[in-house]
């Protein structure tokens, strides 16, 4: 087994590497190159090789990618053109916020989302089982800013609760104030996973439910909801677990029309205003940190779902 | 064949319609596109049916021509998408070896970044145009078409006929359009709905986002951005242009599923 989760581990590296030469050329796609593009077209030959020497652009790519990477891995992430500050200071700031609001996303949304789809799958035909599918494929169906937009038309409209802005300090915050300070990005991400999360794990547990030990079961006489319980539950766990993380990627794209959507002030607003000033140095390095994020938790839902499995766990 | 179900109806029916407004939208749409013709903000009225937008342009009149350019970019987006992901997913299949092997293992990488990522990162170099827009689209979202049309076409090279034309010495390209092709149609008309409900909620996004279509253009994603401060007011005017995406993506979704399950019973899997 720990081969394995090597393997995977050492996939999980070579794939973020990948990735960031990826990223690393796709600010690399235009003929000219990234100061002409600043400076615009009236730019003067010295102005443009200064700042040419100042990016390292006259240097082959892949010195230019190398060194991007070496200081990227160190921390050190140059400085924003637009503003001439640091970008890991930038970020550090932003940081948190944005891991405040998919973490609590992630301890709220993923539990109540699987217990609905199991239970989904306990009655499938039933009253509430077609409406869970039917809310849910209309869900997927509809962008993050149509769930956001009735959220807010329902919260702050008929309930005079949250509000449409969410940003300043949660300094000296009671405990009420923070729930109505997050109560809509939150659902609204919740709901955003939500939608495919419930009806994968109802598809799951409805495809253990065809094996034979649990045809066994019900012959038995064993009741329904132990059956599901203990037999069905436990087998369906792996798919599961690679459906939540599936889900928590898909976050990271979720992450960033909600934190537009409600001006707050973590990562993804700043990687959008990053793409309006035409600062690639920052876009590229938040879009690696994106991408890392998003590969590790790939990752995690492979290795959970070896440790899931006994017969992934004991490899003949 | 099976007669359409009443579901597929509606879908057809809503989805002609959205396209008919599109094509139409200069005799539909009642003011111009970008002209000022009230106060911000005004509510429905028999002069405003859907009332004014947050400068006071007619809100339907909007709808209508931005209806025009999301449809318009996510369709093209979709050509893009489709014509390089079959061609290439077909001619990795028939071709095999380490064209297959590059091709697969970049495509394998491509996926493993968000798409919204990647546009993000190619936009902040490129300028936004309408054309820029469809080729990234196109694109990114080719590395899903290049799966299926490789994963079906790997099945078909492997029939009998295929190895005949072979056997007559036909070339790789006559084999892709005239053995693969014909063979994969079907499959493939299927999902370029759901392609083209992604692209359109793509383009909805980069659009809300400030980094899609820009102003005074207008489609429903930019829309929604210009209209979404007035929600505190308790003005739904940023509610139409959501509707309308969630409406048009469950319609295109009804009849994509009609078109899978008729393939999948030609093929004698599950049947409709």
């Amino acid at each position: 087994m720990l081969s394995l989760i090597a393997k995977r581990l050492g996939i999980g590296l070579i794939t973020v590497l990948a990735v960031s030469i990826i990223i690393f050329l796709g600010t690399k796609i235009l003929p000219g190159d990234a100061a002409e593009l600043r400076l615009g077209q009236s730019a003067s030959a010295e102005n443009l090789a200064v700042l040419r020497e100042r990016l390292g652009l006259d240097k082959p790519y892949w010195q230019q990618y190398l060194s991007w990477l070496v200081n990227f891995v160190q921390g050190d992430m140059g400085n924003s053109l637009s503003g001439d500050t640091p970008i890991s200071g930038l970020i550090a700031d932003r940081y948190q916020n944005t891991l405040i609001v998919s973490g609590l996303t992630a301890l709220i949304g993923v539990p109540i989302s699987v217990a609905l789809g199991v239970m989904a799958a306990m009655f499938p035909g039933s009253t509430y089982d077609r409406v869970l599918t039917f809310t849910s494929v209309t869900l997927v169906a509809a962008p993050e800013f149509f769930t956001a937009t009735l959220l807010v038309l329902f919260f702050v409209l008929f309930l005079g609760m949250g509000s449409t802005i969410v940003s300043g300090s949660t300094d000296g915050m009671g405990l009420f104030e923070l729930i109505q300070h997050f109560a809509l990005p939150i659902t609204t991400l919740c709901f955003v996973i939500a939608s495919q999360l419930i009806r994968m794990s109802r598809a799951a547990v409805l495809n253990v439910m065809a094996s034979p030990y649990i045809e066994m079961a019900i012959l038995k006489g064993i009741p329904r909801r132990r059956i599901i319980l203990r037999h069905a539950l436990l087998n369906a766990i792996g798919p599961i677990v690679n459906v939540i993380a599936l889900n928590l990627a898909y976050l990271i794209t979720g992450v960033i029309v909600v934190e537009i959507y409600f001006s707050y002030q973590g990562l993804a607003t700043l990687i959008v205003q990053g793409v309006q000033t035409r600062d690639f140095v920052l876009v590229q390095s938040l879009g690696m940190i994106f991408c890392a994020t998003y590969v590790v938790i790939m990752l995690i839902a492979d290795i959970a779902a070896i440790l899931a499995n006994p017969r992934q766990r004991h490899p003949k | 064949m099976t007669r359409p179900s009443f579901a597929t109806l509606v879908g057809m029916i809503i989805t002609s319609l959205f396209i008919l407004a599109a094509i139409f939208a200069n005799v539909l749409a009642p003011y111009g596109l970008a002209e000022i013709v009230g106060d911000a903000w005004e509510p429905s009225s028999s002069e405003f049916l859907l009332g004014t937008d947050s400068i006071g342009r007619d809100l339907l009149s909007r709808m209508i021509y931005g209806g025009r350019t999301t449809i318009l970019v996510a369709a093209a987006a979709t050509a893009v998408s489709f014509l390089t992901g079959s061609i290439l997913g077909f001619t990795a299949a028939v071709v095999g070896g380490w064209f297959d092997q590059i091709l697969s293992r970049f495509v394998d990488l491509v996926m493993s970044i968000p798409p919204l990522i990647l546009a993000l990162v190619i936009l902040s170099v490129m300028p936004t145009t309408i054309v820029v827009l469809i080729v990234v689209m196109g694109l990114l979202d080719s590395t899903r078409v290049f799966r299926l049309s490789r994963a079906v076409a790997v099945d078909i090279t492997v029939m009998d006929y295929v190895e005949a034309a072979r056997l007559r010495g036909e070339g790789t390209v006559w084999i892709v359009f005239r053995e693969i092709l014909p063979n994969a149609l079907s499959l493939l008309i299927a999902e370029l709905g759901l392609r083209f409900i992604f692209a359109v909620l793509f383009i909805s996004t980069l659009s809300f986002l400030g980094l899609g279509v820009q102003p005074p253009a207008a489609d429903w994603g930019g829309i929604v951005k210009e209209n979404k401060d007035g929600l505190v007011y308790g003005i739904s005017a940023a509610l139409m242009p959501t509707i309308a995406i969630a409406v048009l993506a469950i319609s295109v979704n009804l009849v994509a599923d009609w078109a899978l399950n008729r393939t999948s019973s030609l093929k004698g899997g599950r049947g409709a």
